[in-house]
């Protein structure tokens, strides 16, 4: 097994991140790392919430080399913290401040000491040593964990900047909008740029005017890794979006339009990641070019009586996909939007039985399940839930969601009913919730 | 020049901001039932970080008023409906 450097690509002196429009050098940022590495507790576990990008990523690679493992929970709500620490006892959360948790052991990003840090090299970590690990949703409530080796990251970082960027945006500073916690935006903002010698923006801009705001001060070449969702918001609200040269959207397949105003109104090539939690990104496309995905170096998919499977490159088990998905020839695929169970909500990922387990979990609720509306015009669909529930009322169902399920999964509308459609084999006939979507729909219109 | 803000109804001006806010996210609440001191993130109204996105949408194109993060009442501004329409009135285009 071989050892793989932490950091590839990067000139002595050059750039590594940007904070408050201040550049931190790759030196600086690898000695402010080795530096954490020897101030953290002694435990295997961390869940990093830091929310300063660079932060983060000193952060990681400090857990990398004291050979502890990054947790990477898909929400931070009690309840799912909560969960943690109970499959994790030896846990200990990072953050700097502005992100913290009641749920877990804290331990504070430390104030810069002020005097210059020993200049440290890039350590080079054994490619099969547990990076992270990555939570999806089962349908029983517990996480499920799907571990990654630092090999594996490493590669997929080094695969998206091949695939994407190749040189041709050599130095390119990335602005981005998603959370770095999140497999997509981990891939994209740290792992990318860490092996790609690229250089980070250390924020996560909220509304349209700070993100344009955040993106003209940044040197060219710049790029934006972004979401369909704020992608359609930053383009209904800004005028006059600042140029890029590269721009990133993944979550949810975006609409040909979109994609070809975004193209023009910055300037710059728009590229699409498919991905998941368990498998990381899958495949790229331009959609302005063709609405074929092509699998990343490496990556390839096969078909058997399951489904759609991946393998190879910087997967390291074979991954069922959660699409449904139409193989092209060799390197090319076509995706028909989510098998039944699973969920996507502004890039948010569940499934329904996880969701109906959490809602049949309150107590005072006989019988609930959750209906995913059909798709309408791109805008964000939000979830309908019917619940049998007398004596409670809405509100205290919606508080006791908000405690463990994330925020964009809770109904709208919550609708209380006498009893549910069930079939005498206890199932709930697709159909039979439609019926009851349609006579809900009928009274309110 | 202000009312006073005790009480839980609604300014005129505030009913227009709330018609906005339930217009453009399709809430099922009646925008006169809004309690304009309620909190809109989380606990409240329940908006989440995509809702606040969409009203800081509607909010520029019906007043011309840009949200922005570095503005430094920002965590107050999403505080309630009422402070929300005060940042617009303070801030909008005339």
């Amino acid at each position: 097994m071989a050892d793989i450097p932490l950091i590839r690509n990067f000139d002595d002196g050059a750039v590594f991140a940007f904070r408050d429009r201040r550049p931190i050098r790759v030196e600086e940022f690898l000695a402010e790392a080795h530096r954490l590495a020897g101030l953290i507790p002694d435990r295997q576990y961390v869940v990093n919430l830091c929310s300063d990008r660079c932060r983060f990523a000193a952060g990681l690679v400090a857990a990398l080399l004291r050979r502890q493992v990054s947790l990477l929970p898909p929400n931070s709500t009690d309840d799912f913290l909560n969960r943690l620490s109970l499959d994790y006892p030896a846990v200990y959360c990072l953050a700097d401040g502005t992100a913290q948790t009641s749920q877990l052991q804290t331990f504070l990003y430390p104030r810069p000491t002020g005097e210059p840090a020993p200049a440290a090299s890039s350590s080079r970590i054994p490619e099969e040593q547990v990076a992270t690990i990555g939570f999806t949703s089962g349908s029983t409530g517990r996480p499920r964990p799907h571990p990654k080796s630092w090999g594996a990251l490493a590669k997929s970082g080094l695969a998206a900047f091949e695939r994407l960027c190749l040189g041709a945006y050599r130095n390119m500073s990335v602005l981005a909008t998603v959370p770095h916690q999140h497999m997509y935006g981990l891939e994209a903002t740290v792992l990318m740029v860490m092996q790609g010698g690229l250089r980070m923006h250390c924020g996560r801009p909220f509304f349209s005017a700070d993100i344009c705001a955040e993106l003209e001060a940044l040197p060219r070449p710049r790029g934006l890794v972004t979401t369909p969702v704020h992608l359609r918001l930053l383009l209904a609200e800004a005028n006059d979006p600042p140029k890029a040269d590269f721009l990133l959207c993944a979550t949810a397949p975006l609409s040909p339009q979109l994609a070809a105003e975004a193209e023009a109104r910055f300037g710059a090539p728009l590229y699409e990641i498919y991905g998941c939690t368990e498998a990381g990104q899958v495949a790229t496309r331009r959609a302005v070019e063709s609405p074929h995905w092509r699998p990343v170096p490496g990556v390839a998919l096969f078909e058997n009586e399951k489904g759609t499977w991946v393998k190879g490159g910087h997967i390291e088990k074979e991954v069922l996909l959660g699409d449904v998905i139409e193989i092209c020839g060799r390197d090319a695929f076509l995706l028909h939007g989510r098998t039944t169970d699973l969920i996507n909500i502004a890039g948010k990922r569940t499934s329904l039985a996880h969701l109906n387990f959490q809602l049949n979990s309150i107590e005072g609720v006989r019988d609930g399940t959750f209906v995913m509306p059909e798709e309408d015009d791109g805008s964000v669909a939000r979830l309908t839930a019917f619940v049998v529930a007398p004596g409670l009322t809405s509100e205290t169902i919606l508080t006791a969601l908000r405690q463990r399920i994330d925020a964009a999964f809770l109904p709208r509308p919550l609708c209380f009913v006498e009893s549910l459609p069930r079939n005498e084999t206890g199932k709930l006939p697709r159909m039979a919730l439609d019926d009851l979507v349609a006579r809900l729909a009928a009274k309110a219109g | 020049m202000k009312e006073t803000l005790s009480n839980n109804a609604l300014t005129a001006e505030e009913l227009k901001l709330a018609q906005l806010i339930v217009s453009s996210l399709n809430l099922e609440t009646q925008a006169a039932e809004i309690d304009p001191t309620a909190p809109l993130y989380g606990e409240g109204m329940g908006l989440d970080s995509i809702d606040v996105l969409e009203v800081a949408l509607a909010v520029s194109k019906a007043y011309g008023v840009k949200l922005r993060s570095d503005d430094e009442h920002n965590r107050k501004i999403f505080n309630s409906l009422r402070s929300l329409n005060e940042h617009i009135q303070q801030h909008r285009a005339k």
